[in-house]
């Protein structure tokens, strides 16, 4: 952890992305780990049901489709 | 385009995504799981304006991306419950020493502006594109990449600069090395 310190020292602050390329990928590496923990943790089941149950809403206010009878009759 | 089926499933398959990305914006699990909810029934709604081929993950995102700076406006975040909070959403848990580790990563984390930090998140974690994360957060990509880049020199002093500092980390180094004169 010092190496990674005294050599974050040495990155010139102002040089655009002239990060030291090791802290770059040890940041790269923590900020994954984080958000894969998550990712990992799949669809809990309160997504998946919302997902599955939902019909496509019965008046969008959204859609302005007026007398477009597209519909193959499914209900 | 209509919901089918398939749309359905790649909808159920970006959740997990999409829960990354707002435990990693908001710091707070309920919240997020709030975030996402919201995200999937608003989407689920608005969903003829998907367009097909397009990138749905992209699409979900800047959704979701929206509802949190609308919701971030209203109430600030509850900083004081974030690390407790997301720590229970760890599956696993992580010896001291990577927790440790992690709880002042994820305190960084929160420290940078909320541009930088979602620009970072959705460029270093989520693996969208430049010009994705633009897409997403409605800015140029130029912007999105000196985000970015701020963000990651941000951390970097945060993480392995300003804690040393107390130690007086020059003396240190100089006493360490002051041998070699």
């Amino acid at each position: 952890m010092k190496d990674v310190k005294s050599q974050a020292r040495n990155a010139a602050p102002g040089k655009q992305g002239g990060l030291n390329p090791e802290i770059q990928s040890r940041i790269g590496h923590q900020l994954r780990a984080m958000y894969d923990d998550v990712v990992r943790q799949g669809v809990p089941e309160r997504f998946a049901d919302l997902i599955r149950k939902l019909d496509v809403p019965p008046a969008s206010p959204q859609v302005g489709n007026t007398g477009g009878n597209n519909n193959d009759g499914r209900d | 385009m209509p919901l089918t089926d398939s749309l359905r499933d790649d909808i159920l398959a970006a959740v997990p995504s999409l829960r990354a990305f707002a435990i990693s914006l908001s710091g707070n699990a309920d919240r997020a799981d709030d975030l996402v909810q919201e995200t999937l029934l608003r989407a689920l709604a608005n969903i003829d304006s998907f367009q097909p081929g397009s990138n749905l993950p992209a699409w979900l995102f800047t959704i979701l991306r929206n509802l949190f700076r609308s919701d971030y406006r209203k109430r600030r975040r509850e900083v004081e419950d974030a690390e407790g909070n997301y720590a229970k959403t760890l599956k696993t848990q992580p010896s001291q020493g990577a927790h440790l580790e992690f709880e002042e990563f994820r305190t960084a984390l929160d420290k940078l502006p909320q541009d930088q930090r979602e620009a970072l998140i959705l460029v270093g974690a989520s693996g969208f594109s430049y010009e994705d994360a633009a897409a997403i957060c409605g800015c140029a990509v130029g912007t999105i990449k000196s985000r970015v880049n701020r963000a990651r020199s941000k951390l970097a002093a945060l993480l392995y600069v300003d804690g040393a500092e107390d130690f007086g980390p020059d003396e240190t180094v100089r006493a360490v090395i002051g041998g070699n004169g």
